[in-house]
């Protein structure tokens, strides 16, 4: 075992590094640009056997891991924000074209107004495009989510590209030690990618055609059925991954939820600070629990209800705004649950600070309802 | 010449009669051969070629949107690259997706160098939309977006001048065409194949449905368009910059305007204007 003191975004390098992939596309943008930093270092030093194209854009980083991908290879990419935001058009192409590209965004506010600090916003505005999401709460978890994001993606049962969601600047720029598995055992879990459908003179096919309402309908159906099939390959990859690396991964994780009246329910590295907050709590007696969504896209349904069936009140965290609504992530669990008796809450939009004391505010309200949707953390003199 | 009797592009798809683009294409893949991976920005081209679930392609041929046609074949040549594929990496976009909303993928994947050969199809407008003005529709033509009316002559300002914005990237090839001069053009495309790095082409092609004249006329309307100077054929082979062909005597340019409707409501002094233009750009490449 070789544990390295990295940040999140050196540790995604490692991932992408030990998943060989063919072509990197990449454009750099805050906090995301450590990432294509690395990568430029890895293939300049021969540690990194790829093309990486030094795009003019985030739109054609997509567009050239598209093209990549569909000529039959391996793709990496990776932005943030209004790198995410340009991409939008081309992310649902990618999905649609069914290429398993991994993407990782490192996640960040989106402007107006212009902010380079964290929040969710970004990825969170993409979770239509029909690509697999996943949001990590460490730089261990980051990299071992490329690992499987290739993994899941490129079975013939999903064939949808992933997104991998690292909080901007509190992963992308902090160091933590992980563990940096070995090329072998890699290899033995992520073998070379196999395409299955790709631009080959040998055989030729049009990929990317014209559609008329005869057809359109059905290839939608089919990204439908491959999202809901993606379960249990990430279910079986999971379980590979852990007899592999040790390291058991789940939709979502449950701590100390099972006797817990109140349960917190929020995705990224804001679980860690929770997790503090709800042993304090559980010091001074109070029945405290945190699910923790890791991955969003397939929607774990069955996985969040089972966690929160016990509880008399949930409090969901969103650092996202659906203007209008709230919160995505507590609309998703309000329209799929309407017997969990949870209240949404919106906080560390554009980077402001969250605390444990911010926690215990939420934890507070979630006990105490007053409305269904509250925003923490405001400051009432710049209203 | 010697032309290859196979066919790339199958007959029997959806192009109105005299389309200039297909004919374009035909051309170029008989000279690429089957060793060739295209690349379409959305389009005339693309919808009409590949009807789900039919496609005149027999190459492998990728659509991925409408302004990334450079960078989605940037990806595919990256591909080919590390399998150790030789295979040529063509694409077709029109003129609206090349000189307006492609511009930017174009210029990246052209200073990046790319073994890439990028074709330009250029009807002077948007034609799948209907006929709207693009930066390639030329001074003067009524389009739907630049319509002739009581105060206005149509379009007011000249063709964006795109080859030699390519030119000036450096690039290896750069060259101007005509589907009217086959022999011309597919020498272009040869030498654009032989060349390491990125090719330009820019293939001015008539459009009957845009243009407005007989589905007949389509070589007869390129024709025009290069023996009255309104379209000049030359190339710039690693800087060196050559006119590949030269009309004896120019026509003047209104036996060019007056056979097209776009054209018929110009009046006398704005075709003597259009005349001293082509006179100009003429005069500058020494046609």
């Amino acid at each position: 075992m070789v544990l390295k003191v990295i940040s999140a975004n050196e540790a995604v390098a490692e991932a992408v590094k030990l998943a060989k992939p063919n072509v990197i596309p990449v454009y750099p943008i805050t906090p995301q640009t450590t990432i294509s930093e690395h990568l430029a270092k890895f293939v300049a030093d021969g540690d990194i056997d790829a093309e990486y194209i030094k795009v003019e854009s985030e739109h054609s980083a997509i567009s050239a891991s598209v093209g990549a991908s569909s000529a039959g290879v391996r793709v990496f990419t990776a932005t943030s924000s209004q790198g995410l935001a340009l991409m939008h058009e081309i992310l649902f192409v990618a999905a649609g074209l069914r290429t398993p590209i991994v993407l990782a965004d490192a996640n960040r506010a989106l402007s107006a107004p212009l902010s380079i600090w964290n929040d969710q916003q970004d990825s969170i505005a993409q979770r239509d495009a029909g690509w697999l999401q996943v949001y990590v709460e460490n730089g261990q978890e980051a990299l071992d989510s490329i690992l499987l994001g290739y993994k899941v993606s490129e079975n013939s049962d999903v064939l949808l590209p992933s997104m991998v969601c690292l909080d901007g600047f509190i992963l992308t720029h902090t160091v933590d030690p992980v563990d940096v598995p070995s090329q072998g055992d890699v290899d033995k879990f992520l073998p070379p990618y196999k395409p299955v459908n790709f631009l080959d003179p040998e055989n030729p096919a049009s990929i990317g055609s014209f559609t008329d309402p005869e057809y359109y309908m059905e290839a939608r159906y089919a990204m439908q059925e491959a999202m809901e099939k993606s379960k249990k390959v990430i279910a079986e990859a999971n379980k590979e991954f852990a007899e592999l690396f040790g390291r058991e991964y789940g939709f979502v994780e449950k701590y100390k939820c099972e006797d817990a009246d109140t349960i917190l329910v929020a995705m990224g590295s804001i679980c860690s600070t929770i997790k503090e907050v709800v042993d304090d709590l559980r010091e001074t007696g109070e029945k405290v629990g945190l699910l923790r969504v890791r991955v969003f896209r397939p929607f774990p349904e069955e996985e969040i209800y089972d966690a929160l069936k016990g509880a008399s009140k949930v409090g969901v965290i969103d650092k996202n705004i659906s203007f209008g609504v709230g919160g995505v992530l507590y609309n998703n669990i309000k329209a799929k649950m309407c017997d969990i008796d949870s209240y949404g809450f919106i906080l560390g939009l554009g980077g402001r600070d969250i605390t444990p004391s911010t926690i215990k505010e939420v934890v507070e309200k979630t006990k105490n309802p007053t409305k269904d949707v509250q925003w923490i953390g405001l400051k009432e003199e710049e209203l | 010449m010697e032309i290859n009797e196979k066919e790339f592009l199958a007959p029997g798809h959806r192009a109105c009669a005299g389309c200039g683009a297909t004919i374009g294409v035909r051309l170029a893949l008989k000279v690429l051969g089957e060793n060739t991976v295209a690349v379409s920005a959305t389009g005339c081209l693309e919808v009409v070629t590949t009807p789900y679930p039919e496609t005149a392609w027999r190459i492998p041929w990728l659509h991925v949107a409408f302004e990334n046609a450079a960078a989605a074949a940037s990806g595919v040549e990256a591909a080919f690259k590390t399998l150790g594929k030789d295979a040529n990496v063509v694409v077709f976009g029109g003129d609206g997706g090349t000189v307006d909303i492609g511009l930017q993928a174009l210029s990246g994947a052209m200073e990046r160098g790319h073994n890439i050969i990028y074709i330009c199809y250029d009807n002077e407008a948007y034609m799948n939309t209907g006929i709207q003005r693009s930066g390639a529709t030329p001074y003067g033509a009524s389009t739907t977006t630049s319509p002739a009316g009581k105060q206005s002559f149509g379009e007011n300002k000249p063709k964006k001048n795109m080859p030699m914005i390519m030119a000036a990237h450096g690039i290896p090839y750069v060259a101007t065409a005509s589907i009217a001069y086959p022999e011309d053009f597919m020498k272009k495309v040869k030498k654009a194949s032989e060349i390491d790095g990125p090719a330009y082409i820019h293939l001015h092609q008539p459009c009957t449905t845009g243009w407005g004249y007989k589905p007949s006329k389509t070589i007869e309307m390129g024709r025009l368009a290069v023996e009255t100077g309104s379209w000049i054929l030359y190339e710039i082979e690693n800087g060196e910059f050559r006119v590949t062909y030269r009309p004896i005597q120019r026509k003047p340019v209104k036996v060019y305007l007056e056979a097209q409707k776009r054209f018929r409501h110009l009046k006398d002094e704005e075709k003597e204007r259009i005349q001293s233009i082509v006179d100009s750009n003429c005069a500058e490449l020494k046609v």
